[in-house]
């Protein structure tokens, strides 16, 4: 090690293989002072200028800012952030073009200078050689600093690298034709170039910093020599100038004669490599605070009548670059961002500069020929002499040619640091950079598919064992259940039995009630006596109220919303509809066989009645469809579909609303009302009842009994009727169950767009409620005993819908049935609250 | 006495060896088919099942048992050639006419459609779509493999495959492109 520091210090400087000479064209460019350019009409930055992540968007449109300040607030994961380069407004933050051979779009912020260029307030650091490791990291990440030789690295990242680090090498040789940006930078501000580098040297401690700079800058080497006097550690070496000795690893060749092996980073060989450029915005973000928001950019071509370097602001447009150094475009002009050798030609000149951005090339067709055509390899192997990294271009291009990755791999395509040297030797005028890099871009785009995969099956793995296990886990249940249920058998069925007549026995005694009305309503249908009359005119005057009062909101909807939100309600109405119907029928098969045994002559009634009710579910269900597809259906339909629905809901919220009042309401409340919202509750249940029981029925027997139908099917009607009624009042009397009704926040937040409430009819919603909760308590009581089957019913998934059959056969029949109608409630109630806040 | 003594040597030398070659194949046991394993590597394993097999496992099997090469359309011609190479045999054109190089898709929601049945969650081979029920659901996309699966089991047909949008890491240099440029 001293030996090699020993020959450096003498000024050995080894040699690279390959190289080539092409004419340097920099003269033109350094013969005037950086120049400034008036500010542009718009800034356009790029969030990505660098390799890694984006920074987090900190601002937004509209939003006035100040020079340097950050735009976006880096998240780790290689992230740094961008500033504003002057002060101004943001006019747009959308996706423009990018600096990249695709221009695909990038996310920018666009800024419409105000001309005050403000700064905002900058905090310039008076001692450096008082901060720690992590702050100096710290500034130099939050002033977005990135390679600005062109590969655009985190600088911080570099900056915190945990090898130990024996070279710092600094990057001035710039050998690419054309760009003067670096050799501008030291001829005018090397003391800052200096302090740049003696910032990093606090940060890594190396042994030897080593300055390599061409010969062909003879200025820039005196004024970087007479910089770096005062510090022995600084050597400013001079290298000869050969293209491409300023690849990183090159120069690394160059200056120290060691090698980076293949596929590892110069830190891994106790090398670490930064651009001059690079240094000097360490300075600046150190010393004086500032961020990066402008570099050295040269301009130049013979289209260019003022050759030379500026300082843009980052996110300049390069149309604005090319216009303030006069330029005067030839017939297809091209203008390269970077220099001839790697450079690439821009689709559009709407473009910002980046960070990476050191060179904006607009040749004439003299000096920067059109490639001519490709001709045959003739196998000179001029190329394989001219490559900086000792590959064997021409047999690369074969294997790209035929797309044989694997081999590529074999000869190391992935060491090509794609400098074109080989191109620009080619007799044949093959492009062969053009030929690595699409080979490069698929190996890569296969690699990451070839990971994709893998994951995919990682994933599809862990679903298949996840399932398998799930299904176990369900056969187990299965199996377990039926043992227990062998133990005490006779005895459970024997208790369901009795729980099952006991009910029906009850639901007898009530039924009286409902069955006169019933009977009243049958009569009615024929003739106008009605001793019940006074009731039913009520129940159809509120009802044709709440249809008139829908009417009003849909077209009021209709007015101000258009036909989206109508298709949309009517979806949710038609989704309702068919779920509740789905389950119906799954709650049917359930409990036919217990109910069949315990009351057979209620069965049949039963089963007619609840035939009716499904066809008439699946006809609203139907017509609820079919509204969704056509607007023009008619409108009836839709306000009987979202009427049900809303209904359903309006049930449920009763149970709701139950729970939480006292029952010492229901008492004070007249004894008529009473009498009334009984005959509602139990016609309810009835309904239910005969729903579930309904499967098992034939139709055969429907026709035994034609009396018998007709009544039960009248009697269903108004038990729908009153049930939908009662329910109705429930909710018109909303406000007084709000005040007590707190748990049951999410139905009750439904804002109440229904009728105006009558004093009576709040009466008759609260004993309704009341006995509603009494119902609900016994089923809540119940339901806390079945648990598991209500559970999966929340689930609500389809497997879940057919648990609760096998699931729980110990538990009676009546939890099952309570358990499902809350389920099912609960999900509607739900489903109208948001329908609700929709209308809202 | 002399054929004697060799039978026994013979004999016992066959034993020995016989335990030594029984023991090793108790002790090296090869899992399961070598083959299949790279098959499946080969495969692009979006479990799409349009080869007629539940999964690219499962075909991978198959085609280590003889079945043609040529069932992947997710693949393309690229994993026909990869597949031939291996196993020997003539590439063929998809068996289904399917395009040689397919465009990459991955589904996706429109979510306000969604009336989040879970079922396409369920169809998902590789779990990457997330919701829950009556929830809007929403595609992974880094996750999706582009297999189909989905689409048929939504009830609202609210799930499109979309191609895969290029960024400038997925972006390949194209050769024979004609050079665009804005006149302005």
């Amino acid at each position: 090690m001293e030996k090699l520091i020993d020959q450096i210090k003498q000024g050995k400087v080894w040699s690279i293989p390959g190289g080539i000479h092409p004419p340097g064209q920099k003269l033109q460019s350094t013969t005037q002072a950086i120049a400034r350019l008036p500010l542009p009409d718009k800034l356009v930055v790029s969030l990505k200028q660098h390799i890694g992540a984006n920074g987090k968007l900190i601002v937004e449109k509209g939003q006035q800012v100040l020079k340097g300040q950050a735009l976006t607030k880096p998240s780790g994961n290689w992230s740094v952030p961008v500033h504003a380069p002057t002060s101004g407004l943001i006019s747009d933050i959308c996706p423009m073009p990018s600096a990249h051979p695709s221009a695909l779009p990038e996310l920018s912020v666009i800024i419409e200078p105000d001309g005050k260029d403000n700064w905002c307030e900058l905090n310039p650091v008076p001692d450096a050689k008082a901060l720690s490791h992590d702050e100096l990291v710290d500034i130099i990440h939050q002033s977005g600093i990135a390679g600005m030789g062109g590969a655009g690295f985190p600088t911080y990242v570099k900056a915190d690298t945990r090898k130990a680090i024996e070279f710092l090498i600094v990057n001035a040789v710039e050998c690419e034709p054309y760009i003067t940006a670096d050799d501008m930078l030291m001829r005018e501000h090397a003391d800052g170039i200096i302090a740049g580098i003696e910032l990093m040297q606090q940060l890594l401690s190396p042994q030897l910093t080593i300055i390599g700079i061409e010969d062909n800058k003879p200025d820039a080497i005196a004024a970087m020599k007479q910089a770096a006097q005062h510090n022995d550690s600084i050597i400013v070496q001079t290298v000869p100038t050969v293209y491409p000795s300023g690849g990183e690893k090159q120069l690394i060749k160059l200056l120290t004669g060691k090698e980076v092996p293949s596929g590892s980073i110069p830190a891994d060989i106790g090398m670490l490599v930064q651009n001059v450029g690079t240094l000097f915005a360490v300075n600046q973000a150190v010393h004086e605070g500032k961020p990066l928001i402008e570099r050295v950019v040269t301009v130049t071509g013979n289209t260019i009548h003022k050759q030379g370097n500026v300082w843009a602001l980052l996110g300049t447009e390069i149309k604005h670059l090319l216009d303030c150094q006069g330029f005067s475009p030839v017939p297809q002009q091209r203008v390269v961002m970077g220099g001839p050798m790697m450079g690439f030609t821009l689709p559009t000149v709407r473009i910002g500069v980046v960070k990476t951005t050191n060179c904006i090339l607009a040749p004439d067709h003299h000096e920067l020929a059109e490639p001519g055509d490709e001709k045959a390899c003739i196998r000179c192997s001029a190329c394989a002499d001219a490559c900086p990294a000792s590959l064997l271009p021409q047999q690369l291009q074969w294997f790209a040619k035929s797309k044989e990755y694997d081999k590529l791999n074999e000869h190391n395509l992935f060491d090509c640091i794609e400098c074109g040297a080989c191109a620009y030797v080619c007799p044949s005028e093959i492009p062969l950079v053009q030929y690595y890099r699409v080979a490069k871009a698929e190996i890569k785009e296969q690699q990451a598919e070839q990971i994709k995969a893998e994951r995919a099956k990682e994933r599809f793995e862990a679903r298949k064992e996840r399932l398998e296990r799930e299904q176990e886990e369900r056969q187990n249940r299965h199996k377990r259940k039926p043992a227990a249920k062998s133990d005490g058998e006779k005895q459970k069925v024997a208790d369901a039995l009795a729980r099952v007549k006991s009910k029906s026995d009850d639901k007898d005694s009530k039924s009286a009630v409902a069955a006169a009305i019933a009977r009243a309503k049958a009569k009615k249908q024929g003739a106008e006596i009605e001793p019940d009359n006074s009731e039913v005119a009520k129940e159809r005057a509120a009802r044709k109220e709440q249809a008139r009062k829908y009417k009003e909101q849909k077209a009021l909807e209709q007015g101000e919303e258009g036909v989206d939100k109508d298709d949309k309600k009517s979806a949710v109405a038609a989704a309702i509809a068919r779920a509740k119907a789905k389950k119906a029928a799954q709650a049917t098969e359930e409990n036919a066989s217990a109910e069949t045994e315990a009351a057979p002559k209620d069965d049949k009634k039963a089963a007619v009645a609840a035939a009716i009710a499904r066809a008439k579910a699946k006809k609203a269900a139907q017509a609820a469809e079919h509204q969704t597809e056509a607007d023009s259906a008619p409108v009836d339909d839709k306000k009987a579909a979202v009427a049900a629905a809303i209904a359903r809901a309006k049930a449920k919220k009763a149970a709701q609303a139950a729970e939480n009042q006292t029952e010492a309401e229901a008492e004070s409340a007249p004894v008529d009302d009473k009498k009334a919202a009984v005959a509602a509750a139990i016609a309810r249940a009835k309904a239910k009842k005969a729903a579930q029981a309904a499967e098992n029925q034939t139709e055969a027997e429907e026709d035994s009994a034609p009396v018998d139908d007709k009544k039960a099917a009248v009697a269903a009607a108004i038990a729908r009727a009153k049930a939908k009624k009662a329910a109705k009042e429930q909710t018109q009397s909303d406000d007084s169950s709000q005040q007590t009704n707190d748990s049951s926040t999410e139905a009750d937040a439904q804002p109440q767009s229904d009728a105006p409430e009558s004093s009576e009819d709040k009466k008759k919603a609260a004993v309704a409620a009341a006995i509603a909760r009494a119902k609900a308590k016994k089923a809540a009581k119940e339901q806390a005993q079945s648990d598991d089957s209500s559970e999966q019913i929340n689930d609500s998934n389809d497997e879940a819908d057919a648990k609760p059959q096998s699931d729980a056969p110990e538990s009676s029949e009546d939890k099952k049935k309570a358990a499902v109608a809350r389920a099912i409630a609960r999900a509607k109630a739900k489903k109208l609250q948001q329908e609700g806040n929709d209308k809202s | 006495m002399t054929l004697f003594y060799a039978l026994i040597a013979l004999g016992s030398l066959a034993l020995i060896f016989g335990l030594i070659l029984g023991f090793a194949a108790v002790r090296f046991r090869v899992e399961s088919n070598p083959i299949v394993d790279q098959i499946d590597t080969i495969l692009p394993q979006t479990q799409c099942g349009q080869c007629g097999y539940p999964g690219c496992r499962p075909y991978a099997e198959a085609i280590a048992n003889g079945d043609e090469i040529n069932k992947c359309p997710p693949g393309g011609e690229a994993t026909v050639k990869k597949l031939a190479d291996l196993m020997g045999v003539e590439a063929k054109p998809l068996a289904g006419g399917e395009q040689a190089d397919p465009v990459k898709t991955v589904a996706y929601i429109r979510e306000d459609e969604c009336i989040g049945c879970t079922k396409c969650i369920q169809a998902c081979p590789v779990d990457a779509i997330v919701g829950a029920t009556r929830q809007m659901h929403t595609v992974l996309i880094d996750e999706c493999t582009g297999c189909d699966l989905c689409v048929e089991p939504c009830p609202v047909d609210c799930i499109d495959m979309l191609p895969v949008k290029e960024t400038k890491q997925t972006w390949k240099w194209q050769l024979n492109a004609i050079p665009v440029t804005q006149v302005d």
